[in-house]
C-alpha cells in the first residue's frame, strides 16, 4: 500500500432543513495524510473546517464519502483519533492528574497501578505542569488548561491528534507559548496532527502542510500549500525566512483575495 | 468582632424587640391569646398568672406518661421519622426517574405531563386517598411526604442531567465510555449539585407537609401536637410549637445546605 496514513475520500456533509433543499456545509473534499504529517486546516468561519474535523474524529458523521486510518474505515469516535478541544474540556470535577489518569485508565486497562501512574506523570511533565498535578481546572489559567487537554489527548497514544482550534480561546503571547509547547512535544514524540485554525502566521510555523478551505456552503479544499521550513523552527528567526514569507503570502491572498469574506 | 458580625447579631434583636412588642398588643387586644411572659413560663416553666407553678413544655421534653401523652422532644423525634420515610423514599425513585427523564426525551415526553399535573396537587388532597388505601397514620404520613417531596428532586435531577456539556460527552464518546461508565463519571458529579439542590426543596416541603398532615391523621408527632394543645385551650403552647417547627426547619436546611456544598464540585478550589 501507499504511504497514506489517513484517508478522505469524496467527503460531503449535508444538513437537512425542512421544507426546503438540504444544507451542504462541505463537498467534495479529498485529502491524503502522511504519518507524522502536521496539517492545519485554515478557512474563514463557517467554511466547514470544524465540521471536517468532527467527521475525522468520528463525532459527526458524514453524509457522503468515506474516511479511512490505516486502511480501516472510521466508523464513530474513538481514542486512537484523540482530541483537543477548543475550550480545552476537562472535567471540572477532577484535577488534573485524575483528568489524565480518566482517559489512560480507560484506554489502557492492561496498566498496573504503579505503571498507570507513572504514564499520567510523564504526561503531566511533558507540558511542563508537575507543580500543579492537584490543581483543580479552576485553578490553573487557560493556558495551563489546554496545556492538560493537549497532555491527556497524548496520553491515549492516538494515531492521529485533532485538535480544534486548540489555542484560538487563549491571549496571543499564551498562544505562541503552547504553540512552542507543541513543537517541543512533537520534535521528541512524533505525531500525525491535524489543527484546525484561523490564525495563518500559526498554520506556517506548526504545519508541514495547510490546506486552504474556500467559503460556505458548499465548501472545499481551495489550495493545499506545502511549507519547506526545516525543524525545529523558531518563531523570531522566520519573520525574515523568505520560505515563511512566501507561504504566508500565499495564505493570505487565498483567504483576503481569492475567498475574500465579508461579515454578514 | 468587626463590624458586620455585630450589625447580624444586634438588628435581629432589634427586630425581636419590635415583635415582642407587638404580639403584646395583640394579647391585650384578643382575649385569652397568651402573652409573651405567659408563653416563656408555658416553654420553661415558674409561676404563671393564676400564680400556679406549671411544669414547661422544654423544661421536661423526655417524658413519657403514656401512649398518648410524651415529652415534645418524642413528638418532634416522631415527625421527623415521618419525614426522613418519606423524603428517603422521594431520593430512591425520584432520583433514577430524574436521570431518566434528562437522558432520554421519550422518558421526558412520557413523564413531563404527569409531573406538571401532580406538582401543584396539595399534600391535604392526597391524604385522605392514602388514608383509605393504607388505613394506618404513619404509612400515610410518610407516603404522603413522598409523594409531595419527590417532584422536586426529579425535576432538579432532570436539569441538572441536562445540564451536562455537550463537550464533557464528547470527552465520553472520544474515551469510548459505556453508558453506565457515561452516568458515574460524567453526569452524576454535574447532576448532583442538582440533585441537592432538589433535596433541600423536598426537605423542605416535607416539613411543611408533616404539620399539616399529623394535624388531620392525629396520634403523635408534632403537628397533632399542636392541634391537640388547641383543643386543651393551650394557646400558649401553639406559639412553642410554631417556634419549634420553625428552628427545625431552620437546622435542617442548615444541615442539607452543608452536605451540598460538600458534594458540590464547584465550590472547591476557586480560586
Amino acid at each position: 500500500m501507499s504511504k497514506v496514513f489517513l484517508k478522505l475520500e469524496a467527503i460531503e456533509k449535508r444538513f437537512p432543513i425542512s421544507g426546503k433543499d438540504d444544507y451542504i456545509a462541505v463537498t467534495d473534499v479529498d485529502l491524503d495524510i502522511k504519518k507524522d504529517e502536521i496539517i492545519s486546516i485554515i478557512g474563514h468561519s463557517g467554511c466547514g473546517k470544524s465540521t471536517l474535523l468532527n467527521m475525522i474524529s468520528g463525532l459527526d458523521i458524514q453524509t457522503e464519502g468515506n474516511i479511512f486510518l490505516e486502511n480501516k474505515e472510521i466508523k464513530g469516535p474513538g481514542p486512537e483519533r484523540a482530541v483537543v478541544f477548543q475550550n480545552h474540556s476537562l472535567l471540572p470535577w477532577l484535577t488534573v492528574y485524575q483528568n489524565i489518569e480518566l482517559a489512560v485508565k480507560k484506554v489502557m486497562p492492561e496498566l498496573t497501578k504503579d505503571e498507570l501512574d507513572q504514564r499520567v506523570i510523564k504526561f503531566v511533565n511533558m507540558v511542563n505542569l508537575d507543580h500543579a498535578t492537584d490543581k483543580l481546572p479552576n485553578e490553573i489559567s487557560g493556558g495551563m488548561k489546554q496545556r492538560v487537554g493537549i497532555a491527556r489527548a497524548l496520553s491515549i497514544k492516538p494515531k492521529v491528534l485533532l485538535m480544534d482550534e486548540p489555542f484560538g480561546a487563549l491571549d496571543s503571547l499564551t498562544r505562541a507559548n503552547l504553540q512552542e509547547h507543541l513543537m517541543r512535544i512533537q520534535q521528541k514524540v512524533k505525531n500525525t496532527v491535524i489543527i484546525i485554525t484561523h490564525d495563518v502566521d500559526e498554520a506556517v510555523l506548526l504545519s508541514d502542510r495547510v490546506i486552504m478551505m474556500t467559503n460556505g456552503p458548499e465548501a472545499t479544499i481551495g489550495e493545499i500549500l506545502e511549507v519547506n521550513l526545516e525543524r525545529p523552527r523558531n518563531r523570531v528567526e522566520l519573520q525574515t525566512d523568505p520560505e515563511y514569507i512566501r507561504c504566508r503570502e500565499a495564505i493570505l491572498s487565498f483567504l483576503y483575495e481569492k475567498f475574500a469574506k465579508d461579515d454578514d | 468582632m468587626n463590624k458586620e458580625t455585630l450589625k447580624k447579631i444586634f438588628l435581629p434583636l432589634i427586630v425581636l424587640i419590635v415583635i415582642i412588642q407587638i404580639w403584646s398588643g395583640i394579647a391585650n387586644i384578643v382575649e385569652d391569646f397568651p402573652t409573651p411572659s405567659t408563653t416563656y413560663t408555658a416553654a420553661f416553666g415558674g409561676i404563671n398568672a393564676d400564680g400556679d407553678e406549671v411544669i414547661g413544655v422544654l423544661s421536661d421534653p423526655f417524658y413519657i406518661e403514656n401512649q398518648d401523652d410524651m415529652g415534645i422532644f418524642w413528638q418532634i423525634l416522631e415527625s421527623l421519622k415521618r419525614v426522613f420515610g418519606g423524603f428517603a423514599l422521594a431520593i430512591i425513585v425520584g432520583v433514577p426517574v430524574g436521570l431518566m427523564i434528562g437522558m432520554s426525551k421519550n422518558f421526558q415526553y412520557a413523564l413531563d405531563p404527569y409531573i406538571q399535573i401532580f406538582k401543584p396537587v396539595s399534600p391535604l388532597a392526597w391524604l385522605p386517598l392514602l388514608l383509605f388505601i393504607f388505613q394506618d397514620i404513619t404509612i400515610t404520613a410518610i407516603s404522603t411526604i413522598f409523594i409531595t417531596s419527590i417532584w422536586p428532586i426529579i425535576i432538579n435531577t432532570s436539569l441538572g442531567v441536562k445540564s451536562v456539556s455537550e463537550d464533557y460527552m464528547n470527552v465520553a464518546k472520544v474515551l469510548r465510555f459505556t453508558p453506565m461508565e457515561k452516568v458515574i463519571k460524567i453526569i452524576l458529579p454535574v447532576a448532583i449539585p442538582y440533585i441537592f439542590t432538589g433535596m433541600r426543596l423536598s426537605l423542605g416541603i416535607a416539613w411543611l407537609v408533616i404539620v399539616a398532615a399529623e394535624m388531620l391523621t392525629g396520634g403523635i408527632g408534632i403537628g397533632f401536637w399542636i392541634w391537640d394543645e388547641y383543643n386543651n385551650l393551650a394557646y400558649a403552647n401553639i406559639i412553642i410549637g410554631i417556634i419549634i417547627v420553625g428552628l427545625v426547619g431552620f437546622m435542617l436546611d442548615v444541615i442539607m445546605g452543608k452536605i451540598a456544598d460538600y458534594f458540590d464540585y464547584r465550590k472547591k478550589g476557586r480560586v
